[in-house]
Parts: C-alpha cells; sequence; structure tokens
C-alpha cells in the first residue's frame, strides 16, 4: 500500500473507533438527564436506577473515548501534517473552543462519579447536564471543521499555497455547518437511545420477576419515544444535508445517486450499485423525478451528472452503496420505532399483552443498525469528498504525511483497539453481572 | 510586544503549566503502584487524587496540541511530521493508561494490573515526551528538500537524550512527592506526609544534578542555546534561589503545632523555582521553535485567526472557571473527601 492510501486506511480506522464511544458518549448523558428529570418530576425510583446503571456503562465508554479521542485528535497533526497547517490557519476556533467543551465534560464528570454522595440533588442533576452539555458541544465543534472541509470557507489562496484573507468564523459558519453538525448531533441521539432500547428489549426476552419487567418495560418505553423523535428530525436533517449537497459539493451527490447525465427531472436511484464499465446503476430501483424534487423541491430542477466534471475529481462509485445504506438504516429505524411504539399503545398498554419475540429480537438490532448507519455516513462523507481533503483545495495526497513508517503503528493501533473493545465488552458484562437491577432495587428499598 | 511573541508565550504558559500537573499526575501513578498496600496509605492517598483528576490533566494536554496547531500550524507541520513515532507511542501508552483508569474504577479485579500500567506508564510516557525538548534545539532532524524526517538512532545513542529523561523524572518525583506530601497533610494522613517528604528531601538534590549534566552534555548542534542561556543567568540565579527556599521549608516548623515542614510553601516555591528556570530557557530558545529550521515567525497562524484565538481563550477561561473552583473545593479541599480512611 502507498503511504497515502495507509494513512486513509489508519486514520479511518481510528476514527470508526472512536465514533462508536463518542455517539455513545453523546448520545447517553441526554438519557441520562432524561431519566433524572423523570425521577424528579415523577418520583419513581426506578427512573432514578436507570439513571445511576447508564451512567455505570457511560463512565466505562467514556474509559475508551477519551482516549481514542485524545488519538484522534493528535494523529490528524501526525497523519496529514499539509492539512493540519491549512487548519490551524483558518479553522482552528472550533477545535479550541471543543477543548473547552472537553474541559466542561471532564470536570462535571468527575464531580458526578466521584462526589455524587457529598452533592445535593439538584446538584448532580446539574452535573449530568453539564456532562450532557459538553459532550455534544463536542461532537458539534468537532463536525464543525469536517464540514469546513467538505464546504471551505472563510480564506483566499494564492496559487503557490500562501493563505490570506482569513475569517475564521465564516469559516466557522461555513454553509454546511448547521445542517451536517446537527444531523451529526441528532444521530447520536437516536443511536444512544436505540442502544438503550435493545438492552431493554434484550432483558425482555428473557421471563423475569413482574418487578423486572416494568422496569424494563418503562427504559424500552423511554428509549423508543426518543428513539422516534431523534431518528424523525435526523431524516428531516439528512434531508436537509442532501440539499446542501445539491448546491456545495455536486459530484458528491452525483456519486451517491450514480447520475452521470446532467438532467433536470432526473430520477432517484435505491439499491443496485454503480457499474464503472457501463457508467450507470444497476440493479437498483428508479424512481422518476424523485432526485430533482429531493434536491431542491421542485421536479424540473437541474441536477448536475458525473459527466460535468473532469474523471480524475469523481468520487469512488462505491459511495452510492453506502449512501443507500445510510438512508436505508435510518428509513428502517425510523419504522421499527413508531411500530414498536403502536404494538406497545394498542396491545402491551391497552390489553396487558407481552411484546412478541420478533419485535424484541428486531429492537435488540436496532442499536448496533443505528451505529452501523452513523459510520456509513461517516465513510460515505469522507470518501464521498474524494480525491480532496478540503474540497478543491488540498488533495489527499497532498494532505498526508510524507513519513513511510506507518505500517507498523497502523498494526499496534489496531491491536489497540481490538484490546480495548474486547475489554470493554468484558468489564461491562463483568459489572452487570455482578450488580444485576434486582441488586439496585433491594439497595434502594432499604 | 509582537504577536509571535505573545503566541509563544501562552504557548510556553500552557507548556509549563501542563508540565507541573502532568508531572504530578504520572508521578502519583508511579507513587501509587511502588505504595500500593502500604501501611501509610501513601498509595492510596496518591490514587484519590488521581482518580478525579487525570482526565482533566489529559484534556490539558490536548490543549497543548490544539493551541500549538492554532498559533504555529507550520510548527505542527514540522514536528507532526517528525514525531511520528514518538508520539504514536505516547498516544498507545495514554490510552491503556486511560483505559485502565476507567475500567479499574468499575470492577475491582483489575486494580493491581492498573497500578502497575498507570505505574510504568507514568516514567515512560514523561520520558518520552520531554524527548521534544532535545529535538528542538537540533541535530537530530534531516532534511532533504521538501522532506524532513527524524534521526532516531543518533537520537537514541545520544546522551543528551537521556540526560534530559533523567531531569524530566527527577523533576516528576520530585514536584509529585513535594505534592502528595502536602495533600497528605491536608488530609491529615501524618505518616504518609513523612514518607513524601523523605523522598522529596532525597530527590531535589538530584533534580538540580540532572539538570546541571544536561546543560554539560549537550550536543555540539545545540551550542547556539548554551550561548543564549548564559545571557537569561538572572533567571537561573532566582530560579536557584527558590529552590533552597523550598527545600529549606522542609525543615521549617509547622506554624503553632509541632510536627515539621510547611509543604504547601515547599510546593508553591518549586512551582516558582521551575516557572524562573522556564522562563529562562523559552527566552534563550527564542526565536526558534525547532534548530535551524523554523522560527516562530515562519511558523506563525494568520493574524485574524490568532486574534479569535485569544479572545476565545479569555471567555472560554472565564467560562469554565467556577467549574474549575468547584472541582477544587470537592477534591482537593473538601475534608469529607481527603480524610476519608
Amino acid at each position: 500500500m502507498d503511504t497515502v492510501v495507509l494513512a486513509r486506511a489508519f486514520f479511518g480506522t481510528s476514527l470508526g473507533f472512536h465514533i462508536i464511544f463518542a455517539t455513545l458518549g453523546v448520545g447517553l448523558p441526554l438519557m441520562i438527564v432524561i431519566a433524572e428529570i423523570i425521577h424528579q418530576v415523577k418520583g419513581d425510583n426506578d427512573y432514578a436506577i436507570m439513571a445511576k446503571r447508564w451512567t455505570k456503562a457511560f463512565a466505562v465508554l467514556l474509559g475508551v473515548a477519551i482516549p481514542s479521542g485524545t488519538i484522534v485528535g493528535v494523529q490528524l497533526s501526525l497523519l496529514w501534517p499539509g492539512f493540519m497547517e491549512i487548519v490551524g490557519k483558518v479553522i482552528s476556533l472550533p477545535f479550541q473552543i471543543e477543548i473547552f467543551a472537553f474541559f466542561l465534560e471532564a470536570l462535571f464528570m468527575s464531580i458526578y462519579v466521584y462526589a455524587a454522595d457529598r452533592l445535593p440533588r439538584y446538584f448532580r442533576l446539574i452535573s449530568v447536564f453539564f456532562v450532557a452539555l459538553g459532550a455534544v458541544a463536542s461532537a458539534i465543534l468537532i463536525s464543525a471543521v469536517n464540514t469546513w472541509m467538505n464546504t471551505p470557507d472563510g480564506f483566499k489562496i494564492k496559487p503557490d499555497g500562501t493563505i490570506y484573507d482569513v475569517s475564521p468564523w465564516d469559516a466557522f459558519f461555513n454553509p454546511s455547518f448547521l445542517s451536517s453538525s446537527f444531523h451529526v448531533a441528532i444521530t447520536a441521539y437516536m443511536t444512544g437511545a436505540f442502544a438503550v432500547a435493545s438492552v431493554a428489549a434484550f432483558k425482555l426476552l428473557k421471563k423475569r420477576p413482574e418487578r423486572e419487567r416494568a422496569y424494563h418495560l418503562k427504559g424500552l418505553f423511554m428509549s423508543l419515544t426518543v428513539a422516534l423523535l431523534m431518528s424523525f428530525v435526523s431524516a428531516v436533517s439528512g434531508h436537509h444535508s442532501a440539499q446542501i449537497l445539491h448546491q456545495h459539493s455536486p459530484e458528491k451527490l452525483a456519486a451517491a445517486e450514480g447520475l452521470f447525465e446532467t438532467q433536470r427531472y432526473a430520477p432517484l436511484a435505491i439499491g443496485g450499485y454503480t457499474d464503472p464499465k457501463t457508467e450507470e446503476v444497476k440493479y437498483g430501483i428508479e424512481i422518476p423525478w424523485a432526485l430533482s424534487w429531493l434536491a431542491a423541491g421542485k421536479f424540473d430542477t437541474e441536477v448536475k451528472g458525473l459527466y460535468e466534471f473532469p474523471r480524475e475529481t469523481w468520487p469512488p462509485f462505491y459511495v452510492h452503496t453506502l449512501f443507500n445504506l445510510m438512508v436505508g438504516i435510518g428509513t428502517l429505524l425510523l419504522g421499527l420505532a413508531a411500530v414498536a411504539l403502536a404494538y406497545w399503545w394498542f396491545f402491551v398498554k391497552r390489553k396487558g399483552k407481552p411484546f412478541p419475540k420478533w419485535l424484541l429480537w428486531s429492537l435488540v438490532l436496532s442499536g448496533p443498525l443505528s451505529m452501523l448507519g452513523i459510520e456509513f455516513g461517516w465513510v460515505f462523507s469522507c470518501s464521498g469528498r474524494q480525491p480532496w481533503t478540503i474540497y478543491r483545495v488540498q488533495t489527499t495526497a497532498e494532505a498526508a504525511t510524507k513519513n513511510e513508517d506507518l505500517g507498523m503503528l497502523f498494526l499496534l493501533f489496531l491491536g489497540l483497539y481490538a484490546l480495548l473493545s474486547v475489554l470493554t465488552v468484558l468489564i461491562l458484562t463483568a459489572y452487570f453481572k455482578r450488580n444485576p437491577v434486582s441488586k439496585d432495587m433491594e439497595k434502594l428499598q432499604s | 510586544m509582537s504577536e509571535e511573541v505573545l503566541a509563544i508565550l501562552m504557548m510556553w504558559t500552557f507548556i509549563f503549566i501542563y508540565s507541573i500537573f502532568g508531572s504530578i499526575d504520572f508521578g502519583a501513578g508511579f507513587w501509587a503502584m511502588i505504595y500500593n498496600n502500604h501501611k501509610t496509605m501513601a498509595g492510596r492517598i496518591a490514587n484519590r487524587f488521581l482518580s478525579p483528576t487525570w482526565e482533566i490533566t489529559n484534556t490539558f494536554l490536548v490543549l497543548l496540541v490544539v493551541a500549538f496547531v492554532g498559533f504555529f500550524p507550520k510548527g505542527a507541520y514540522t514536528l507532526g511530521t517528525v514525531m511520528l513515532v514518538p508520539v504514536s507511542l505516547i498516544l498507545f501508552l495514554l490510552a491503556i493508561r486511560s483505559a485502565f483508569m476507567v475500567f479499574s474504577y468499575s470492577v475491582q479485579g483489575y486494580r493491581r494490573t492498573m497500578f502497575i500500567i498507570s505505574g510504568i506508564s507514568g516514567l515512560l510516557i514523561p520520558s518520552l515526551l520531554i524527548a521534544v525538548l532535545p529535538i528542538s534545539q537540533g541535530g537530530f532532524i534531516a532534511v532533504d528538500g521538501d522532506t524532513q524526517s527524524l534521526l532516531l538512532s543518533k537520537l537514541l545513542t545520544s546522551p543528551t537524550l537521556y540526560l534530559y529523561v533523567l531531569f524530566g523524572l527527577t523533576s516528576e518525583l520530585y514536584l509529585s512527592s513535594l505534592f502528595l506530601a502536602d495533600y497528605a497533610r491536608v488530609s491529615k494522613k501524618e505518616d504518609a506526609y513523612r514518607l513524601y517528604r523523605s523522598n522529596a528531601i532525597l530527590l531535589g538534590p538530584l533534580t538540580l544534578l540532572a539538570a546541571l549534566f544536561t546543560l554539560l552534555f549537550i550536543t555540539p548542534e545545540s551550542s547556539w542555546l548554551i550561548d543564549n542561556l548564559k545571557d537569561q543567568k538572572i533567571w537561573f540565579i532566582l530560579s536557584l534561589i527558590a529552590f533552597f527556599i523550598a527545600y529549606a521549608s522542609l525543615w521549617w516548623p509547622k506554624q503553632n503545632r509541632p510536627g515539621i515542614g510547611r509543604p504547601r510553601l515547599t510546593l508553591l516555591a518549586t512551582v516558582l523555582q521551575y516557572g524562573l528556570a522556564s522562563v529562562g530557557y523559552g527566552l534563550a530558545h527564542l526565536p526558534y521553535i525547532v534548530y535551524p529550521d523554523l522560527t516562530i515567525y515562519e511558523a506563525f497562524t494568520a493574524p485574524e485567526t490568532f486574534y479569535s484565538l485569544m479572545i476565545m481563550y479569555i471567555v472560554g477561561l472565564a467560562i469554565l472557571a467556577p467549574g474549575f473552583y468547584i472541582f477544587w473545593r470537592l477534591f482537593l479541599k473538601d475534608k469529607r473527601y481527603l480524610q476519608q480512611e
């Protein structure tokens, strides 16, 4: 592998690993805040138990989220020194503000975990609120840098690479910042909610004492409500992001849809794959006019095809599949949450029936699926920008390190990520096996 | 003061703050390993400090990197290229250490492993971190046209590197002993206090010796630095005075009570000692970030970015200040936390 490909594989792996923990690190605190609030409003202790147990899981996940985030942050300079040189001049602001969000999260996480017993109740809620705020702010700020890579703004560049006329706030609030960062935050909430739903559904699969069943049902209902809301909002915001693509990164949208000819009344291709020989989407379902309508709300919108652009700047064709997977998973989960909540309303709540096995099993899968959707989305966003690291400013080859020692380091970090994954699973299962819900309930009664 | 000098001043301030907190953090990890199950509770005290604070210290390390990229992007380019291997090793060790710190809190069975990992990485990580100083002084980077690379074998066989590491490690252990001595005193654990105090008594002179040898055996490529350092004598003399005050205060009687030493005073005077020496070193290092290829003027960011960063630092610190205050009250002052068994 040449150095650029190796650097991409290396960094992609680090990021893909970090995203799992970072996403849950944003999603779980929201669930904890909601549980704490319900507990304080309703006085139902089950929600206090939920908050406590999710905090435990969150703390363990944070043990990986923090170091993996540190790794990604520093690896940016190690693997992409050319990129970071421009970043430093133009878009270092959100990075720097992110550090403050990170401090906020770290300070109040320590306070919430290590000083909970010395704090009044309202202050516990404030602490966990700041943890959640710091987490989501970090996500939004770090996404700001990525959105700037897709739609760079706030500077001018001379042919020799000199950067001038920098306006850091314009770079920060670049055209795709609001829509994409919002999408990142909302899908993290969606994934956090589905992750909780997965666990609750899994617990409901086995026969349990009525008291515990009621506890898990509450958790499932609460998480599904959040999941449904967030899935819906993320679908709307995803749609908005696609419109931004249409305006600012037309080749990405063309590649996502396998569209070669520029046209009005452009069709939407669902499924299939882009055949590089014939340059068309094969085995897909075409919905006439739909792409034009999605791109700008009118059927006669002209959507640019790939032939409009020089061949060497075409994104790879596989992004069509990634795009379909991301959108497909999002739609599927939206439907699943709606069906499950409808079932709950009509059968579980009114007639006291249990959830059927097939529905519970589907819900068990929802958390991992949601996470996969996020991973596909990131790979789509970054591969779809190729060959650029900064769209139409810097190619990935220019951004990459010239250092050739990447191979061994890549292996070393692959080992590290494998080790941390295994340990996280072991620790979580060991902890929750030793401290089952029943134990927390007893403790509360005594 | 020019923008570039203001930026490097901020940078040195951050580096200084991190080197103090980092020393205490990694040192506490080391002492927690050494005094695991020690009858004086010295290990438990070190760990009690470490549990809630390591995450904040880690965040500060990320702040250093981010600030450097923002203020001196070209510097990030050079150091990012040449430091790939050492920094990757730091990241690797840091990740394992952080993960085990958290894991051991959830599952008791990981305690022992955590103490060993945190203790050993508490020596290795600072050793790797301080390697950036000899590298920045020149002689270890090969330039071939556009590409720069680290002369790893030259670095590894150079006595300068090891003397720096020695200086870094003795300083780390000295500072953390002093801090933990003070922490033990506040926690009313007089036995643990005496233990850390005696460590400090041993380590203090060693740090001076290590510093002296580091300067004596400096590489020929760094002779420019020695010349510059001679112009900054006054800072080092003041620093030495601060050291003697700090060291002597280890024997001063406690106010109005029996007991020996004033650990809070010792700690503050020692921080002052390192601060003064850092000013001298920092001034002598100007205008270079990496000698002789990179000065602060070439590496400097876009001026507009610099000003918005400065404003955000002020705003951010103002917003966070109450958070830090509450944190300090809860973990470094609250008797309910400190004086538990």
